[in-house]
């Protein structure tokens, strides 16, 4: 049995095709991915991204406890609101997720975590606080559900539908989030667009939902979600790393912090497994198919694969990022196996795209 | 499902249309673009090709994923559909009007042997409770 986020009626309604995603119930499209990912780059699209889990952690060790858990540091974090991005590393340097943490006080901060890995997520958190007796709580929010608004007339569509919270959005810069009563509005996402994502109850969330379609965005299911990711280049965990991959090796070493003398959990494995390949954009140059995930690449300094690949809508042309071999540059030229036919591609420095305009 | 009565179909989801001479106009049925989405590439096979019955001849990606196109006899194939190059988004908007490539069939009765629009309804029915 699936599991269902709160808005899965509403998806069947509109005549969403839906798919096991990760053991949700999800929408992959609503008639056209392409339209989809098009009006995410126009105008604004819809996301449901309920199947995500909201995490709060809370107490006086919270941040001491997060300094360790999370790669990136935390300490960062001192505006109110602020949000940053990073993996939680297993102790040999792996990946075990991928994730937002919010800074909201002193002893509150929250997280966002994937659909698939959550309940292993939560597990591993409970496990780390008991191992260091981390004066914490850690609450999984399953009466809290996630829509996302993206596109460049996203805050301008959630201002007419919710004019008593246009001002707390407004004031929003880029990654920060505000709570607002029993909401939180963060100017995040995962398209390379501006827009907002919203935590809600999520009893409220059908008629959030609704409004949003009556100001304009347009619902998008999961298939746009994973084409506007790619060409914003950013990481989908599972497919481009995971707890056998090094964050150095999926382009993800920005987000380690290794600049305070701070014990996280997998550093000492990072610092024993130095970068062992470049993570990279690829755009297939002639025809010929499809670029995907797990394909060939032959590369000037050898032998790569591809993490993710798939039809860009916004360039018309085919996309992949792909764990090549250090020393590869970007402008390098390569031949990717689709099918067993080599075919030519060029190396790129992701992303392919932000806000609307090909890079 | 959207079914010409007058086509023949396979279990693979081709569709293949008699011409009046005598070859076979081939391409997928709108279940199958339905079930596999946008699609961005078209690759049928090239005239003089011979092919066997049930032989993967060519394939149609979509943004999601990649899926074999059959010969739905055995055959020569006598044209391709270079429209289909160009623009792969015409499988889409209109499914049995996008064909892929025509065949000249070895045995001129092979064709009626194809199963009819209700046999093929059932089969599709089937292979999706799977």
């Amino acid at each position: 049995m699936l599991a269902r986020t709160p808005l899965n009626e509403t998806h069947r309604a509109a005549g969403a095709r839906m798919v096991d995603f990760g053991g949700w119930d999800m929408p992959v499209h609503y008639g056209s991915q392409i339209e989809e990912h098009h009006a995410v780059r126009r105008e604004a699209g819809l996301f449901d991204v309920s199947h995500m889990r909201v995490v709060d952690i809370e107490g006086e060790g919270a941040r001491e406890f997060l300094r360790r858990a999370v790669a990136n540091d935390v300490a960062k974090l001192k505006a109110p609101g602020r949000a940053l991005y990073s993996c939680m590393l297993n102790e040999e340097g792996g990946v075990i997720d991928d994730l937002l943490v919010y800074y909201f006080r002193d002893y509150h901060y929250r997280v966002v975590v994937n659909a698939g890995t959550a309940a292993k997520d939560i597990a591993w958190m409970g496990i780390l606080r008991n191992r260091l007796a981390a004066p914490v709580h850690i609450t999984p929010r399953e009466d809290l559900s996630i829509i996302a608004i993206q596109g460049p007339r996203a805050r301008e569509m959630f201002a007419t539908v919710y004019p008593a919270r246009k001002a707390a959005m407004e004031q929003l810069a880029p990654f920060n989030a505000v709570l607002d009563g029993d909401w939180m509005v963060a100017r995040t996402g995962y398209t390379g667009e501006d827009g907002l994502e919203l935590v809600v109850p999520a009893k409220e969330a059908p008629f959030v939902w609704k409004a949003l379609t009556i100001a304009g965005a347009r619902p998008c299911g999961l298939g746009a979600r994973d084409t506007l990711r790619l060409e914003a280049g950013m990481n989908l965990y599972g497919q481009d790393m995971d707890e056998s991959v090094s964050p150095l090796d999926a382009g993800l070493a920005w987000t380690v912090d290794l600049s305070a003398d701070r014990d996280f959990i997998g550093r000492a494995a990072l610092a024993q497994r130095p970068r062992r390949a470049e993570f990279l954009g690829l755009v297939l140059e002639e025809p010929g198919g499809v670029l995907r995930a797990h394909q060939k690449v032959q590369a000037p300094l050898g032998e790569g694969e591809t993490t993710s690949g798939t039809f860009s809508p916004t360039l018309g042309k085919s996309i992949a990022l792909a764990r090549l071999p250090l020393g590869t540059l970007p402008g390098d030229s390569v031949k990717v196996l689709v099918r067993d036919k080599p075919l030519a591609a060029r190396v790129v420095k992701p992303p392919f795209v932000r806000h609307g305009k090909v890079l | 499902m959207k079914l010409p009565q007058d086509l023949r179909y396979t279990a693979s989801h081709e569709w293949a249309r008699r011409e009046s001479d005598g070859t076979l106009a081939v391409g997928i049925t709108d279940h199958a673009q339905e079930q596999l989405g946008d699609i961005v590439f078209v690759e049928a096979p090239q005239a003089g090709r011979k092919v066997a019955a049930g032989e993967a001849v060519g394939v149609v990606e979509s943004v999601k994923a990649a899926s074999d196109i059959y010969a739905p006899v055995a055959g020569e194939v006598v044209a391709t559909n270079a429209e289909l190059g160009s623009a792969p988004e015409k499988v889409n908007e209109d499914a049995f009007a996008a064909w892929m490539y025509r065949i000249r069939p070895s045995d001129p009765a092979a064709w009626e042997k194809l199963l009819d629009a209700a046999a093929y309804e059932k089969a599709a029915a089937d292979s999706q409770e799977h």
